[in-house]
């Protein structure tokens, strides 16, 4: 890639007043590293993500309100986490923190696990408890 | 309490790191030097893994292995030490400011608050340097970043203590021993035949051949998961590819770059052109990058299109197993 070429497109990055480094070739030829603000491809993978991320959420939502799932899944989801990095940030097995998913076991969980979930999400026992469904 | 340290920015945080820290005890070396000398140039698909949902791609090696590999290369001397407690770990550091030596520090990104949101997702292998502290902040050079920054104590203990995938537990290094004289005609030799040897690797999902395994599974992407999947896993390996760090292409370009310095290095013209290939390999990436977006911006998905990359990911497999041939050729 030749360093006038280098893509200058407004992205997420712009509106952060961010740059990023990338390597490019000079007129003689000649590596050189230049600032570019944003490349349209990258930010429309990025808003793509950002886009499945949303959806996830809201469907993690609607199955709380229908009470298939529990409000754990919602908020693992609105933290951008998994199965995998919620079961270490807890700190309970997977097959643990998954049956927590259920509604009904959710609701007999006592509070000092349900405080584990809480500090991890960054919200109050109570929160995580009602804040979906009042 | 401030130390001097001078801040240069770069394309990915490891090299950056090394890179700084290494200038900064009086190497001069560049980042494209660390990450030709450190064989960071990789390619490895790993289908069962998911990151964000997608299968884990990866265009460099595994975290902590450049810097490693460039330590054994010339000879330095690195302290790397992981923690089981918070407290020790801030402890350790603070030791350390005290004493002078600027740290790296590998740490997860989702609290890294200077970072833009929509970046903060739950990755643990990022790197950055600290060289000094206020009274409630730790004076920060993250190498990805144009100038210096800060973070709190609290974020920085959160980042520090990321848990998931790669978990930093707190890990600091730093250079401890430097020697006046560096050879390093021989440590990049010994990179670049490394280099060959992982890209060229008799294994499936690894180097040009695993390139190919990506060729084959995006044909079969549409059918397999359906549209909205398929398009998800597109952006996310042009994300890994152009994203996070790595200079553009996938980190070719970065390759080219130490193509071209070690030709000069070691006065040997044939890398020279080389690098030049290697850029032509690098444009070929992004231009696999433009034809995918198209794709998942449309949200349609003929299976012609996903064809047609990956033709043109085959394409590029195809030419990267002859570059490395040549490459392998070219200092032997």
């Amino acid at each position: 890639m030749e360093k006038d070429q280098v893509p200058q497109d407004q992205s997420n990055l712009t509106k952060n007043n961010v740059k990023e480094l990338l390597y490019a070739t000079d007129e003689n030829g000649n590596y050189t590293t230049t600032l570019s603000t944003g490349w349209e491809p990258k930010t429309i993978a990025l808003s793509n993500s950002i886009d499945e991320i949303n959806e996830r959420i809201a469907d993690a939502k609607q199955q709380v309100l229908n009470g298939e799932i529990s409000p754990i899944v919602y908020f693992m989801e609105v933290n951008k986490m998994d199965l995998n990095i919620l079961s270490s940030y807890v700190g309970f097995w997977k097959w643990r923190v998954k049956r927590h998913f259920k509604p009904s076991v959710f609701a007999k969980l006592k509070d000092k696990i349900l405080k584990k979930y809480a500090d991890t999400f960054g919200v109050s026992v109570e929160e995580l408890k009602n804040s979906i469904t009042k | 309490m401030e130390l001097t340290f001078t801040h240069h920015q770069s394309a990915h945080c490891e090299n950056g790191v090394a890179s700084n820290l290494l200038k900064n005890s009086g190497l001069n070396i560049s980042e494209p030097m660390v990450f030709g000398i450190g064989s960071g140039l990789f390619f490895v698909y790993l289908p069962f893994i998911k990151v964000n949902h997608a299968p884990a791609i990866s265009y460099r090696t595994l975290p902590g292995q450049i810097f490693n590999k460039v330590a054994t290369r010339l000879n330095l001397k690195i302290k790397r030490q992981k923690f089981s407690s918070i407290s020790s770990a801030n402890k350790a550091l603070d030791e350390n400011l005290k004493n002078n030596i600027p740290t790296g520090l590998q740490v997860g990104v989702y609290n890294l608050s200077y970072f833009p949101d929509e970046y903060r997702f739950h990755f643990n292998a990022h790197n950055l340097v600290v060289y000094g502290k206020t009274e409630t902040e730790y004076l920060v050079s993250d190498p990805v970043m144009e100038t210096v920054t800060t973070l709190t104590y609290e974020d920085m203990n959160k980042v520090r203590f990321a848990k998931g995938a790669f978990a930093p537990r707190g890990q600091m290094y730093y250079p401890i021993q430097i020697p006046k004289e560096v050879d390093l005609k021989s440590a990049i030799i010994k990179g670049i035949k490394n280099t060959c040897r992982d890209m060229l690797a008799p294994m499936p999902i690894v180097g040009v051949r695993g390139i190919k395994m990506v060729s084959r599974q995006i044909r079969k992407w549409p059918k397999k998961h359906g549209v909205r999947k398929a398009n998800h896993y597109l952006a996310q390996m042009v994300r890994m590819q152009e994203e996070i760090g790595t200079g553009g292409g996938g980190f070719r370009f970065i390759y080219a770059a130490f193509l071209q310095e070690a030709s000069v290095i070691l006065a040997n013209e044939e890398l020279k052109e080389l690098s030049k290939e290697m850029t032509q390999i690098g444009d070929s990436w992004r231009d696999f990058a433009v034809e995918a977006s198209r794709i998942y911006k449309n949200r349609s998905a003929k299976e012609d299109a996903y064809n047609t990359i990956a033709d043109e990911l085959l394409d590029i497999a195809n030419r990267e197993e002859i570059f490395f041939k040549k490459l392998k050729k070219a200092i032997s």
